[in-house]
């Protein structure tokens, strides 16, 4: 490719999505990754040469049937894992298996039994009623088009005619609310509420009585409409997607860092990459925090003082830390089959325990009882590890990315603290780890170039939602500057191996008229 | 010296030149403008219009707003923040300058000093310093108030030159409009800026408010010599007028005043489509302004001339006598060296031109007795009083 019609900035998921559909509707594109391989922060992470752990993301829903289709992402070797379920650890063993439709029944009251199916019902029928918010651009409220205006008309219907009226109060009623409420007026138990609230905050600098919660839940919940969790281990997906969008022609250059974006007459015209080579193309699109894509690669003088302010408003920093541990064997829980262990693991006892590993990130310190969230892919892929030997994927909040005195000397510490609390569940744990990788908010800022470590690319809250992801003036992909596009997880619908960012992203560029 | 920072707990503040420009009142007829106490007149308005245009007026700047912007980014920050092209400003220069937000709105216009490499002052009509630190996100530059730090004073009119020689301060022969000198007035640093709000010859000068009462003394002392007069609020408003300046928030709705939608404006709308250059690169608000360069004007901030000499005050504009009502005087004065109303007026554009025939109606009083006149406005594209002495350099002595 002599000379691109489109650079994309950064090969993770929803660059290469947004790469694919561009590709297929005839553009030359060119991604420009900084790290060594494609699929950002859901790209494998290899520890010690042979421990293949799942890079940020371990748990995954399946990418919707319309992208999988569209990027013809089966054919290139995507199959979403098995589903599995969620095992809720307790220290008295009292563990509480929770699946889609159903909770084992561990000294759970009758009635927590029966509520859970048609709750989650309920609450998928929220999602859905959600989607043409998702599956689109979000609609802009002033000088609407006429696909916003059916956007809107899609919702409306959905809400009213889709949920029916009693629902719908329903609906409205707890949309904005905490799911602390929600969980508390429905359950009563602890556990349960527990492992329920933790998808609605993890990810999140939010605790479960924060405002928003149910939101955040949803948008999970979401992703659930194209079937259920499984583990998910990076390479498939990433390479599916990879090859995919080789296969339609984009090129992809890994080790190739952009250092700037270049603007002339408020257009931008190429990119400028960290040894000075100067790469130039028609269009722009950055898959990069929209936060480091303004303030860093566009820069203040380029951007008006009001959106420059807003962009540098964006609450996100990250609160998830990750620990990696290569274990020589298969761990055991106290409790637990380990069969079972093919499933996801949470300790997070009650939402009050929730609320209290979230206060202290709040003032910049570390939770004594951090929130976890466990994984064991090896258990789905054996090929992962050397023989006999294990993975554990562990999901660490809440970690302040501010924190007091700063990481370097607490790291270790902190690590050393989670693998003793995980010893409260598998006695000898400790005793297995060969090796270990702990990544902090930190860490993964500097890893994966998201503005204060976060998954999301900013908070998923209320204010950063649709029509103001990632802020007003950027919300629906197109910026302030002329020909340079947003498509990563800081826009609308959000974080999340979704790729909806990226889809929505490409079908803005082609309906602005591409190239041209 | 320095104005005490607990100004705050007093309503209204006294500047540095308070005391000497209290000896002169004789009205005792006071304004307050930024939480200072300033004279509306201090003798006799016609004297002190006269004295602008014949002879010497000296005003306190003071209360004006005053921005120190220092920092290696100083230059960019600028750039980004005014709509002007500022290539051009060097050390020792003054430009004026307009600023608009994202919307590309006016929010206040002001004056800019180059006083060094990477020093500027920015003076502006209202409180600016939210808007100033706010765009300063991603630049090296520090910002500072300077309001109460720096004692200013204006001497304009024709003799303000031979004024302030004789008063001591030499150097000033071949400063040009819009150039800054430092020099010494009694032994005292002071700061002369060939700048004005009176269309006429004039300087700005400042200094420390602990030289303010020797500066002062130092013009006032050869006022035998010459017909110096200190001059309130209310001859500046006339002088003003004529020269065709314009006072954001009093003739337009300044864009982060503004609640409605529409009332707010744009350089172009208010005569300063000159101050924006949309070729210059990127600065804040240029997209917007660009596209409304590429629409028909919608509306003019008009200069008008109103036939007559009856008191126009408060008035609607209309297109031809009884005709439809298409815009409203702003701000309006009897000049009497021009012998003429003078008004600026906000005005709808039609077909993206000012109507050709334009009246206006307003209310007057004779003898207690209110009636309603019409009368034909000329609208004038050039300032209404530019007088060539206003330029000359070296300025003729007298």
């Amino acid at each position: 490719m002599i000379r691109p019609d489109v650079i994309i900035i950064g090969a993770g998921h929803n660059g290469l999505v947004c790469a694919g559909y561009l590709a297929r509707a005839g553009m030359g594109v060119l991604v420009l990754e900084s790290g060594a391989s494609t699929g950002g922060m859901a790209a494998p992470r290899v520890l010690n040469d042979d421990y293949h752990f799942p890079g940020l993301a371990h748990i995954s829903y399946p990418i919707s049937s319309a992208i999988r289709k569209d990027l013809r992402l089966d054919q290139f070797g995507y199959e979403p894992g098995k589903a599995i379920d969620t095992i809720a650890l307790d220290t008295n063993n009292e563990h509480l298996t929770i699946s889609a439709h159903a909770i084992s029944a561990n000294r759970l009251r009758k009635t927590d039994i029966e509520t859970y199916p048609g709750f989650r019902k309920q609450y998928l029928a929220f999602a859905k009623s959600l989607s043409p918010l998702f599956d689109n651009k979000p609609p802009r409220l002033k000088n609407m088009g006429l696909r916003d205006t059916a956007t809107l008309a899609r919702l409306g219907w959905n809400i009213r005619m889709g949920l029916g009226r009693e629902t719908m109060y329903e609906f409205m009623r707890v949309a904005a609310i905490n799911i602390y409420d929600v969980l508390n007026e429905t359950f009563d138990d602890k556990r349960l509420q527990g492992a329920l609230a933790l998808d609605a905050v993890m990810g999140s600098a939010m605790g479960p009585r924060t405002p928003g919660t149910v939101l955040t839940w949803l948008q999970r919940m979401f992703g659930e409409l194209n079937g259920a969790a499984y583990v998910h281990s990076g390479e498939q997906l990433v390479n599916a997607l990879t090859q995919s969008a080789e296969n339609a022609g984009a090129v992809i250059r890994c080790d190739t860092r952009v250092s700037k974006i270049l603007i002339e007459d408020s257009k931008a015209f190429g990119v400028e990459l960290d040894n000075g080579e100067l790469v130039k193309a028609k269009l722009v699109v950055s898959n990069a925090d929209p936060r480091a894509t303004f303030s860093s690669l566009v820069g203040a003088p380029q951007l008006d003082s009001m959106f420059a302010t807003r962009v540098a408003q964006i609450r996100g920093s990250g609160v998830v830390g990750k620990l990696h541990l290569a274990l020589s064997a298969l761990p055991e829980f106290t409790g637990i089959d380990p069969s079972e262990l093919t499933n996801r693991l949470v300790v997070a006892p009650s939402m009050r325990y929730i609320e209290h590993a979230f206060n202290p990130s709040k003032y910049g310190e570390c939770p004594d009882d951090p929130i976890l969230e466990i994984t064991l892919p090896s258990t789905h892929n054996n090929a992962l590890a050397p023989e006999g030997h294990h993975l554990m994927s562990v999901n660490v909040a809440f970690l302040p990315y501010d924190l007091n005195g700063g990481w370097d000397d607490q790291k270790t510490t902190m690590a050393y603290k989670v693998i003793s609390q995980l010893e409260q569940y598998s006695p000898g744990l400790k005793s297995l780890v060969v090796d270990h990788e702990f990544l902090t908010p930190r860490d993964l800022e500097r890893e994966y170039h998201a503005v204060g470590g976060h998954w999301h690319h900013g908070e998923l809250s209320m204010h950063q939602s649709f029509m103001m992801r990632p802020t007003y003036g950027a919300a629906q992909y197109d910026t302030p500057i002329d020909r340079l596009f947003l498509c990563g997880a800081g826009c609308h619908p959000g974080g999340g191996l979704t790729g909806l960012p990226g889809r929505n992203a490409a079908k803005r560029i082609l309906e602005l008229g591409g190239t041209k | 010296m320095t104005i005490s920072h607990e100004h705050f707990r007093q309503a209204i503040g006294r500047t540095p030149f308070h005391d000497r420009m209290a000896a002169l009142s004789k009205t005792e007829n006071w304004a307050t403008w930024n939480c200072y106490k300033v004279p509306r007149i201090v003798d006799k308005l016609s004297t002190e219009y006269f004295a602008v245009r014949s002879g010497c007026a000296v005003m306190d700047l003071t209360p004006m707003e005053k921005y120190r912007i220092l920092g290696q980014d100083a230059r960019p920050y600028l750039d980004r923040l005014v709509t002007r092209d500022i290539s051009n400003l060097l050390p020792g220069r003054v430009t004026y300058v307009v600023w608009c937000n994202d919307d590309g709105k006016v929010i206040d216009d002001g004056t800019l000093f180059q006083l060094n490499e990477n020093a500027y002052r920015l003076c502006s009509q209202h409180h600016q310093l939210d808007w100033l630190l706010m765009s300063a996100a991603g630049f090296d530059v520090q910002i500072e108030v300077e309001t109460h730090d720096v004692a200013a004073l204006a001497v304009q009119g024709p003799t303000s030159y031979s004024v302030l020689t004789a008063a001591g301060i030499d150097g000033l022969g071949d400063l040009k409009p819009f150039g800054i000198r430092n020099v010494e007035c009694r032994g005292k640093p002071v700061t002369v800026s060939r700048t004005g709000y009176t269309g006429d010859l004039g300087y700005e000068l400042w200094t420390e408010p602990g030289n303010a009462e020797t500066l002062w003394d130092a013009i006032f002392d050869v006022q035998g010599q010459y017909d110096i007069h200190a001059m309130g609020l209310d001859a500046l408003e006339m002088v003003r007028i004529e020269a065709g300046f314009i006072m954001p928030g009093f003739d337009f709705n300044t864009a982060n005043s503004t609640i409605r939608a529409g009332y707010d404006r744009s350089p172009y709308e208010v005569g300063l489509g000159w101050v924006v250059n949309l070729e210059k690169g990127h600065f804040c608000g240029r997209k917007a302004l660009k596209a409304e360069n590429e629409r028909p004007a919608r509306r003019r901030l008009a200069k008008l001339t109103i036939e007559g000499n009856k008191p126009v005050g408060e008035a609607f504009v209309y297109a031809g006598k009884n005709g439809r009502q298409v815009g409203e005087i702003k701000c309006t004065t009897w000049s009497p060296i021009l012998k003429a109303n003078l008004a600026l007026a906000d005005i709808d554009c039609i077909n993206g031109r000012l109507p050709d025939r334009l009246w206006a109606r307003f209310d007057y009083q004779r003898e207690l007795k209110w009636r309603t006149a019409w009368a034909r406005c000329h609208a004038q594209t050039k300032p209404f009083y530019s007088p060539d002495h206003k330029s000359a350099t070296p300025p003729a002595r007298f």
